[in-house]
């Protein structure tokens, strides 16, 4: 694990970025704490997948300065990656390897050890039953557990996920929500790109609104989260009532 | 401890390539088909005359492998880019360059198997005898086929970022691959024929020479093809 260098676990200063003549970005800051889970909402093309790309490391901003943990996305590139969690739209499988040489491949990348137990993260999401199938013949649903079990095997500081439920059924969701849940009351953060609130009900703390590549609005979820330390104190509370 | 798991990287990578084009069948078949399929049309341009088939035998062999090789490079970045492969792979950390080596060792590995069924198709096809150098020769080949799939490889990561890969890559390959093929011509050419000019050491020199630079060149420059 990379030493922190910021206080913040997310934090974009003036991020622009432009496609050919095109700002998709036009200069987005926003602040995520360790510990936060924010949405991440706006319209379709309105640059919510391209922020969460630069965050990502899979694209440069083109003015603006994107850190996770202070570390500069742009230039400190492998820091980042190992700090980070990122779930795709798409599942980014291999057909022709079955769920679990899919599992052994990201393992190996990630440099874990050999005896690392893949079954067991197959298991979680719901996978025990296919773990030697190829992912050829697995449902859009199946491959996004696939996909979060390779999530899982990263132990990330910081989740990035773009729209997270799409193809998920009811228990995916569950599934989904309580991965995102845990992660945060372990003090990562997630930034989280939804097209609907309604999954994810209950697990943000904020939602942060894009439009025309601008940050149009920041404000408090409908239904927020209720963290370790106020479910404690509720707790304690519900007893003293009795 | 970083290096040992670069090289666990780097196995992975060429054992995922591998494990998917063995899968697959489609791959390897239809690289190693064409390859047989362009020296049967060489050999139905030059005719019948056999001293005019082995003449043009070793051309025919080079020329028939590297058609076939930029089917097998494009397919080789083609698995990324289905279902968003390669963005998941640019997320793990690491060197770029463990990414380049993986894909190399899993290109040659097949592109060395095409080689040697449309190098059995050749021998019979052209009516070529087996020199008394054979050794040498498959030097040249092996030096050869090592340039092809080094250039291959890097340019085909190169035109994958871009809609058009499919003619993109021999675009920028074949003009790169001009020295690289220019000796393995001559110097198979010469062992061919006995090499009584002693001239395929020379060019065995300058395949070898050329192999490395393009090794180096390519290994530090592959991070800024993969990366946007």
């Amino acid at each position: 694990m990379v030493t922190s260098k910021s206080e913040l676990a997310i934090e974009a200063q003036g991020v622009a970025r432009r496609f050919g003549a095109r700002w998709v970005l036009r200069g987005v800051s926003l602040q995520l704490e360790p510990g936060e889970i924010v949405g991440l909402l706006g319209a379709n093309g309105s640059g919510k997948t391209t922020l969460l790309r630069i965050f990502g490391t899979l694209l440069k901003p083109t003015a603006g300065t994107a850190l996770i943990y202070g570390h500069d996305v742009a230039r400190e590139t492998d820091a980042v990656r190992s700090e980070l969690g990122f779930l795709a739209h798409t599942p980014g499988l291999y057909d022709d390897l079955t769920a679990r040489e899919n599992l052994k491949f990201g393992a190996m990348m990630l440099g874990l050890p050999a005896g690392n137990n893949l079954d067991a993260a197959l298991e979680r999401v719901g996978l025990g039953h296919v773990i030697n199938e190829r992912v050829r013949g697995f449902s859009a649903g199946m491959q996004r557990r696939l996909a979060l079990a390779r999530l899982l095997l990263r132990h990330a500081r910081v989740l990035l996920l773009d729209e997270p439920y799409s193809n998920l059924d009811t228990a995916g969701i569950a599934l989904m929500n309580e991965i995102i849940t845990e992660a945060g009351n372990a003090g990562g953060a997630a930034l989280v790109v939804l097209h609907e609130l309604a999954p994810a009900a209950g697990v943000l703390d904020r939602t942060i609104t894009i439009e025309n590549g601008r940050v149009a609005d920041s404000r408090p979820a409908p239904v927020p989260r209720l963290r370790p330390r106020t479910a404690e104190r509720a707790a304690a509370g519900a007893g003293g009532g009795r | 401890m970083a290096f040992r798991d670069d090289v666990r990287r780097i196995r992975a990578i060429a054992w995922k390539d591998l494990t998917t084009e063995r899968r697959s069948k489609a791959g390897f078949n239809s690289v190693a088909a064409l390859g047989v399929t362009i020296l049967v049309l060489f050999g139905f341009a030059l005719g019948p005359d056999a001293q005019a088939l082995r003449d043009a035998a070793a051309g025919a062999l080079w020329l028939s492998a590297l058609f076939a090789g930029v089917l097998a490079f494009n397919r080789s970045y083609q698995v990324e880019l289905e279902s968003g492969a390669l963005d998941q792979l640019l997320q793990y950390p690491g060197p770029r360059w463990v990414i380049y080596v993986g894909k190399l060792i899993a290109n040659s590995l097949f592109v060395g198997l095409m080689l040697i069924i449309v190098i059995a198709v050749g021998i019979a096809l052209f009516q070529v005898s087996i020199p008394a150098a054979w050794p040498s020769l498959l030097g040249v080949f092996a030096l050869g086929a090592v340039g092809l799939v080094v250039l291959g490889t890097f340019y085909a990561a190169m035109a994958s970022r871009s809609r058009a890969r499919e003619v993109l890559l021999p675009l920028l390959l074949f003009p790169m691959l001009v020295p690289v093929l220019l000796a393995a011509i001559s110097a198979s050419k010469a062992l061919l024929v006995g090499d009584m000019m002693h001239e395929a050491g020379a060019w065995i020199k300058l395949l070898g020479a050329y192999d490395l630079i393009f090794f180096v060149a390519t290994l530090w420059a592959f991070e800024y093809v993969i990366e946007v």
